[in-house]
């Protein structure tokens, strides 16, 4: 058998410039982020908690309080953010040294592939070749993040909040691109099945050692819109379960109440129409303890 | 990734790239001992793999665009997604006296005078990456001192970057 040498014993250069354009590619993001202050992530793991809705309502909160504050929509797949922020149809700018972002009525600068699709009902769906698509599709995604991360002119902000998309393989993804992300605000319910879920969250943050790691309970009960009363929405006590079981702090309980959809859903942030509300109240709170935080 | 000459055991170094339009691509690679010569064919889906990462085989003959790969990559991209920062406009400025042109690019470093075949021949370019691909030809343009930017010199451009579709 011949003796090759193994490409660890093989020092010398190609000339490839594969691994030099990687390394330029996070420099590139590591020194746009050298302008922020924090990076806050709002993950679950688990789908349908209303991580877009808090992170809609959590940015406008920081704006309001007179922050600057850019928001990412990290699910690609299924954007939704631009909408709730107000910046659907909004236009990029398009400049050398980067793209300028949209910017919401309530003040935050924001970047989702909703701004770039022609078509709403679109699915996203990237250039052939169809074939192979498993392979190559989770790198192109990753790469598309980055840029959306690191291609974007945010400015000096306080806050960049990124909306991290359902599975824990989402939150690795970021954490890929951010390892020294600030802050991760893990979204739950009262639901067993989503205290299952976020649990495996809660482990890999940890294992990443993320800055500062805390619990937002959604749909803590339900407001009613009458009389005010709340009451409970799930019977379980699963976002209790949650904070004994991790010794996570949480940050707020947020109530359910209709009209925070549907404000989200008008692309008016439910903190900027009502924020006498409950809700509002629980996510104002958020920003508090999330403003507290900024390293 | 690396190839070693096994009757030298030196490192065969990258020569040249080849992207014959078909999504293959083809990488030569030299033995710097005998100047054995090979070539790395990929099939669409490798060549894929390695544009996923938004990196390119042998370097980068221009810096990377904002949002190069996202623009590059995505399937029906909205038209009027981006809008051209203003120096490097798309309507009609100040041309050259005696020059054909629509467009005159100015940002710092030169004035860059596009003709009208070459302005018409940008326009079908998708909107989408027009912008991209206009700040790609008029950077090449005044590296090289080009003053004045044809579709012969697009041609020139193009082939020089290896610019695929552009």
């Amino acid at each position: 058998m011949r003796n090759i040498r193994t490409y660890q014993e093989v020092t010398h250069d190609t000339g490839s410039e594969l691994l030099e354009q990687v390394v330029d590619q996070q420099h590139r993001l590591a020194e746009r982020l050298t302008q922020v202050r924090s990076v806050v992530a709002v993950a679950s793991g688990k789908g349908g908690v209303g991580k877009s809705a808090v992170t809609a309502n959590l940015a406008a909160a920081l704006a309001a309080k007179g922050l600057s504050v850019g928001a990412v929509d990290a699910d690609l797949n299924g954007p939704s953010l631009g909408r709730m922020l107000g910046v659907s149809g909004a236009q990029l700018s398009d400049r050398p040294s980067g793209v300028a972002p949209a910017k919401s009525p309530s003040g935050v600068l924001v970047m989702s592939m909703e701004l770039l699709q022609q078509e709403a009902d679109a699915p996203l769906r990237w250039r052939e070749p169809a074939m192979g698509g498993f392979i190559w599709q989770s790198t192109v995604e990753t790469g598309v993040l980055r840029e959306f991360l690191g291609d974007v002119e945010w400015g000096t902000l306080d806050v960049l909040l990124v909306d991290v998309p359902p599975g824990t393989d989402k939150i690795g993804r970021l954490l890929e691109l951010v390892p020294d992300l600030d802050q991760m605000l893990l979204v739950t319910t009262p639901s067993e099945t989503a205290r299952f879920v976020v649990s495996k969250s809660v482990r890999m943050a940890r294992e990443a050692e993320v800055g500062t790691l805390a619990l937002v309970s959604n749909m803590a009960g339900h407001t009613c819109t009458e009389c005010g009363h709340v009451s409970d929405l799930f019977t379980g006590d699963g976002d209790k379960r949650l904070e004994q079981e991790t010794g996570l702090p949480v940050w707020a309980e947020i109530p359910f109440d209709p009209r925070l959809g549907t404000a989200t859903d008008s692309g008016t942030p439910l903190v900027i129409t009502e924020p006498k509300a409950r809700s509002s109240q629980a996510i104002l709170a958020l920003a508090e303890r999330v403003v507290e935080h900024i390293s | 990734m690396k190839f070693v000459c096994l009757e030298c055991d030196e490192v065969m170094a990258f020569a040249e790239r080849q992207i014959p339009g078909d999504g293959t691509l083809a990488a030569v690679f030299t033995c710097g001992g005998c100047g054995r010569e090979m070539a790395m064919l990929t099939n669409p889906m490798e060549t894929q793999l390695v544009s996923s990462m938004g990196v390119k085989i042998g370097g980068r003959e221009v810096p990377a665009q904002p949002m190069e790969l996202a623009r590059t990559s995505l399937e029906g991209g909205r038209d009027d997604a981006f809008a051209l920062s203003e120096d490097i406009p798309l309507a009609d400025i100040e041309p050259e006296p005696g020059v054909e042109s629509t467009t005159v690019s100015q940002a710092a470093g030169g004035r860059v005078v596009w003709t009208s075949d070459a302005t018409g021949r940008l326009e079908r370019v998708p909107s989408f990456v027009r912008g991209m691909v206009k700040r790609i030809y008029t950077d090449w343009a005044r590296e090289k001192g080009v003053s004045e930017i044809t579709p012969e010199i697009m041609d020139r451009a193009r082939t020089e970057l290896g610019l695929e579709g552009m």
